[in-house]
This record gives C-alpha cells, sequence and structure tokens, in this order.
C-alpha cells in the first residue's frame, strides 16, 4: 500500500489526464512499472503506466539506468580516442555513429574524406542500416507474438556482420572508420562479398514480409496502433521511420546531403497513418531502398587513397559545429566546441531514440497494455542510446 | 604536425568572449570569406599550402552572416541580437531578454517548427557562465541555425515546451547536467540522474571521477562506484 502510495504521487504529479479528478482509491485507476527489467522494453527502460483496467491514461518514462556519462568521456579524451566510444550509445547501428563523429570532426577541422574513403563509409553505413532494421523487425515482431522473423532476420543480420568482422574485425562495436577516412582498406574479395550479400537479402526480405504483410494477427496488432500526426511528430522532434511514417518526406541524406549520398539515386518510402503498420512499412522499404544504394556504391568504388590529410595530432581551430547524419533511428546529431586542444570542449550527442521516445507517451494514451509493447518496439530505440 | 601545433595557438583560447572581436579583425579578410560560400570541396587542397606561407589567413573564424533573415531582425531587435557564420553554418547570439519571444518568431514566422536540440556549454571563467544553445531546422526552408544565449551561474531561462513540444526532455536533461533552470517548464526534474542525486557532472567544475558518494553509498552499498 505504502509503495504504491509513492509511485502514484509521484507518477500523478504531472501526467496531465484527460479524465476528471476521480477519488484516489478508485479502484478503476491503477499504476503499475513496466520495466526496467522487462524483455519488452530493449533493455533497461522503466516506463510507470497509469490504466484505467486495461485501458493506458498515460505514461511516464524513467530513464538513466544505463548512463555512462558520454558527453563528460569526450571532453576528457582526445578527439580520435573518443572515436570508439560513439560505438557505445547505438550499439545496434555502431557504424552509423562512427560516420557521424568523424564527419563532424573533419567538418571542424574543415577537411574532407577522399573519395574511396567516402564509398566504403557508405557500403558499411547502408549495411549497418539493413542490419539494425533487421534486429528491430526480429525483436519487435518477437514483442507481438511472432517469434518467426526473429530467427529468420538473425540468421540474415550474421551475414553482414560477418562482413563487418571481415572488414574490420568486429561485428557490433565495429569502430569502422577515422577522423579523415578508413583506417583499413577493404580485404580481397569485399565488393563480391557485399554483391553476393545483395543477391542473398533481396528474397529474403520478401520472404519476411510474407510471414507478416498481410498476416492478420500481425495486421490486427498493427494497423492503427500508435498513431501519431505529422504535425505531433514534428513538434515532439520525432525523426527518422517515425517521422516518415507519418507522411513527411524528410531524410537528411536527400534534404541536407552528408557523405557522398547525393550521387547516388533512391527514394524515400514514406507512410501514410503514421500508424505501427506503416512504420514497418517503411522499415522494409528503406532496407531495400539500402540495398540500392549499396549496389550503385559497389559498382562505383574509385581506387584512391583512403585517409584524407589529417594531422596525426589532431587539434581542431576554435569554433563551434553541429553536424548531423540520417542514422537508422533518426537524425543522429554532434555538436561540437572547440577550444584550439586536443580535446573537445564540450561535445554534445543528439540522440535519435532518446527525442523519439518522448513520443511514447503521445502514441499510448487510449490503448491497451499489450499496445504498449508494441508501440515501444515500433520507435526502435536503443537504451544505450537514450542514457548514454 | 608542426604547424599544426603553431596554428591554434594564435586565437584567445575563451571561446564565447571572442567571438565579437575575432568577427571584426578577421572578416575583412578575402580567404575568410570564401569558405563560408562553398565550405568543404575548395579547403583540402588550399590547405595544407596556404598554412606555411600564412597559417593565420587559414584559421577559419566566425564572419557576419548576411541574409533576408538577419536583416529583418536586425532591425527590430539592434544589438541584441548578433548574426554570425563559422563553416557555413549560421547562428544568432542573442540577449537573453531576447529568448522566449524570439524563439517563438522564429518558429511562428520564419516556419523553424522543429526544434533539434536544446544544450548548454560551460565557461566558468566569464562572467555569464553558460551558453544555452537552440539547434533550429526548418522542413519549408531546408535550413539550419543555431541561436545561443549566455546565461549566469544561478540563473534561469524561459521554457520553449511551450514552442515546441519536444524542449521537455531536452531542458530537463540541461538541468540535470548543467543546474540550468527553465522557468514555466511543466516537469523540472532530472531525467537521467537519480532525483536526489547532487551536482551536475557536464558543468567544468565537476570531475570526471566525481560522483556523489553519499548516494552510491545508500543507494548501491558500495563504498564508491569507481
Amino acid at each position: 500500500m505504502n509503495d504504491s502510495n509513492v509511485v502514484s504521487s509521484r507518477a500523478a504529479s504531472h501526467l496531465e489526464l484527460e479524465t476528471p479528478e476521480k477519488p484516489y482509491l478508485d479502484s478503476n485507476e491503477l499504476i503499475i512499472n513496466m520495466g526496467p527489467q522487462h524483455p519488452a522494453t530493449h533493455g533497461v527502460l522503466r516506463v510507470i503506466l497509469k490504466l484505467d483496467g486495461e485501458k493506458v491514461l498515460g505514461t511516464e518514462c524513467v530513464i538513466g539506468y544505463l548512463h555512462r556519462g558520454v558527453e563528460k568521456i569526450a571532453e576528457n579524451r582526445t578527439y580520435t580516442m573518443f572515436n570508439p566510444y560513439v560505438d557505445r550509445m547505438d550499439y545496434c547501428a555502431a557504424v552509423s555513429n562512427g560516420l557521424g563523429y568523424c564527419e563532424a570532426v573533419e567538418k571542424l577541422l574543415n577537411v574532407e574524406a577522399p573519395a574511396r574513403a567516402q564509398y566504403i563509409r557508405v557500403i558499411l553505413t547502408e549495411l549497418n542500416r539493413i542490419a539494425s532494421h533487421q534486429l528491430w523487425l526480429g525483436t519487435h515482431a518477437l514483442d507481438i507474438g511472432a517469434m518467426t522473423p526473429l530467427f529468420y532476420t538473425f540468421r540474415d543480420r550474421e551475414e553482414i556482420l560477418k562482413i563487418f568482422e571481415r572488414y574490420c574485425g568486429a561485428r557490433l562495436t565495429t569502430h569502422a572508420f577515422r577522423i579523415g577516412g578508413c583506417q583499413y582498406e577493404t580485404y580481397a574479395g569485399f565488393e563480391k562479398e557485399v554483391t553476393n550479400f545483395l543477391s542473398f537479402f533481396a528474397p529474403k526480405i520478401d520472404e519476411y514480409e510474407t510471414l507478416l504483410t498481410t498476416n492478420r494477427i500481425w495486421l490486427e496488432r498493427t494497423k492503427n496502433v500508435g498513431v501519431i500526426s505529422a504535425a505531433d511528430a514534428i513538434a515532439l522532434g520525432v525523426t527518422g521511420p517515425v517521422l516518415r511514417a507519418s507522411g513527411v518526406k524528410w531524410d537528411l541524406r536527400k534534404a541536407q546531403p552528408y557523405a557522398n549520398y547525393s550521387k547516388f539515386d533512391f527514394e524515400i518510402p514514406i507512410g501514410t497513418n503514421g500508424d505501427t503498420y506503416d512504420r514497418y512499412l517503411v522499415r522494409m522499404a528503406e532496407m531495400r531502398q539500402s540495398m540500392r544504394i549499396i549496389e550503385q556504391a559497389v559498382n562505383g568504388i574509385p581506387e584512391g587513397p583512403i585517409m584524407g590529410k589529417v594531422p596525426k595530432v589532431i587539434k581542431p581551430p576554435v569554433g563551434e559545429i553541429y553536424h548531423s547524419i540520417e542514422a537508422p533511428k533518426g537524425e543522429l546529431g554532434y555538436f561540437i566546441v572547440s577550444d584550439g586542444s586536443t580535446q573537445p570542449y564540450r561535445l554534445r550527442v543528439r540522440p535519435p531514440s532518446f527525442v523519439n521516445l518522448q513520443a511514447l507517451d503521445v502514441m499510448v494514451r487510449g490503448l491497451l497494455v499489450a499496445d504498449v509493447v508494441a508501440v515501444i518496439g515500433t520507435i526502435d530505440i536503443v537504451l544505450g542510446e537514450v542514457d548514454r | 604536425m608542426a604547424e599544426e601545433v603553431k596554428t591554434p595557438a594564435s586565437p584567445p583560447p575563451p571561446e564565447g568572449e571572442k567571438k565579437p572581436t575575432a568577427e571584426k579583425s578577421v572578416s575583412p579578410a578575402p580567404t575568410a570569406a570564401t569558405p563560408v560560400a562553398a565550405p568543404p570541396s575548395p579547403s583540402p587542397p588550399t590547405k595544407p599550402a596556404a598554412k606555411p606561407a600564412a597559417p593565420k589567413a587559414a584559421v577559419p573564424a566566425p564572419v557576419p552572416w548576411t541574409s533576408p533573415l538577419v536583416e529583418k531582425y536586425r532591425s527590430q531587435y539592434g544589438s541584441g541580437l548578433e548574426a554570425l557564420t563559422y563553416l557555413g553554418q549560421n547562428y544568432f547570439s542573442v540577449d537573453r531578454s531576447l529568448i522566449p519571444n524570439f524563439l517563438r518568431l522564429l518558429r511562428d514566422e520564419e516556419q523553424f517548427d522543429y526544434c533539434v536540440d536544446i544544450t548548454a556549454a560551460h565557461y566558468p571563467k566569464r562572467e555569464k557562465q553558460f551558453d544555452v544553445l537552440w539547434i533550429l531546422y526548418s522542413f519549408t526552408r531546408n535550413e539550419r541555425i543555431r541561436v545561443k544565449t549566455q546565461i549566469a551561474d544561478g540563473a534561469s531561462i524561459d521554457s520553449s515546451v511551450g514552442i515546441w513540444a519536444t524542449a521537455n526532455w531536452l531542458e530537463r536533461e540541461v538541468y540535470d547536467m548543467f543546474g540550468i533552470k527553465f522557468d514555466g517548464h511543466p516537469d523540472m526534474k532530472r531525467i537521467l540522474l537519480p532525483e536526489d542525486w547532487k551536482g551536475h557532472p557536464l558543468r567544468k567544475d565537476y570531475g570526471i571521477l566525481q560522483q556523489d558518494q553519499e548516494w552510491v553509498q545508500i543507494n548501491l552499498g558500495i563504498e564508491s562506484g569507481q
């Protein structure tokens, strides 16, 4: 009794409830904890749910369980030393994190990676986007009750991780890129292996789709669940597939091209309803678009150096910049202040998962408890990035 | 390597104070203005060649940013507003008193409808110790700008939750990490650290190994988290 008092008074202090004020011991209203240890929260996320029976009246996220102080660490490491740390934020998309960080520091130094390095970067980043979406699909489907996709996606994701491992020796925390380019030249047979993966993977997406796209249970569980309008999504700063599923055709790779994305021909898939099903379709389509980009990049990869003219000791001039990329989960930005020394004076990471998670409350109000699980899955958060 | 050591030594290190002076001294130089127009492409070839001859010209510095947007607000706000651009990125440095209104104008009249990020930086040697920053983006303009202002330690600033809903968690994180309070925020409390934690870790006076020893001992039952 006492315990529930504490939790409820804490949660009630800020939840704006649409329901009129009810007596405290109303048997219809219940406050429960979901997490921090819960298989469907994809990490240590605690959600305080205010329920009326099965219906969700409001939520509050309690985060920070995985907070490691990445931004503080950055101020105490050199630019080069901090590079591997960014892999540990969104550990499902370490390559994207590295790309964003390296490009941000390059921008601060006012240098650019050579063309060949740009191509290698794009290939690996897009492979990582596919891997990240595969992991999302497998776990999201598992949360909703479809177990098979998990095994299929993990089986196929393995092929991407093998390419990473052969390229840089690591599967997840890749540290694939360096400031100014890439450290490693591609291994013998890299292009062939990537091309083989593309032809291997094309039928596999169809396979995932036969399992889910017209599956009646899947449709029931995802259609009109967790709807967020385009206006709400923009106001809440939501980016990535979640924003696009609400009908906003915005992708940083097109809007403000970085790396050499302007050289490639691809579409931005968008949805119309902004529900869980549309987000599913958008991500499936994105995997196909990533394959298109990879194919063009592998075929067009030029010869040449892979490291730009970057001094051994990186000391960017005094100044501050913000650089962001389209990570698999949304806009991943780095704001760096340099004081002219070898260490960043201030480094801020703009994490897509953190900002997108804020939309959870808007998306689950009025839904059932079981849908909360579906919505957490569909936002596609990684707690390592939410908490940093 | 040798020239790298020399070049950053020329500008004075305190970052925020330097801006106005640097702008005046470097802006007339044509070399500083060229990278702004097309930042990425010309720089790699020119930089190494230019450095030994004239190291000072190679150091980029913020230059005044001119655009219809700036003209419009400069006449309105005068000296309270400074518009600069650095490596092709534009920002406003504004007086703290303009803050809620200027941000609202940017959203309502200039379509900066997406608040990308709110963050801060600590400069303990300055009189106004903190920079608070808003990174904004406009979908219609496809343009990104930053707005920054300076506030003193212990001072609070108006919340922008009423302008962009996303400011809620972002401002809470700034409070958590720097101790800057946002007036009018619906739920001004910590977000990443425990609520009863003492100290704000991203302040410069908070050491990298520092922690709330007492909290760790009471709540985790261990001597130290290190």
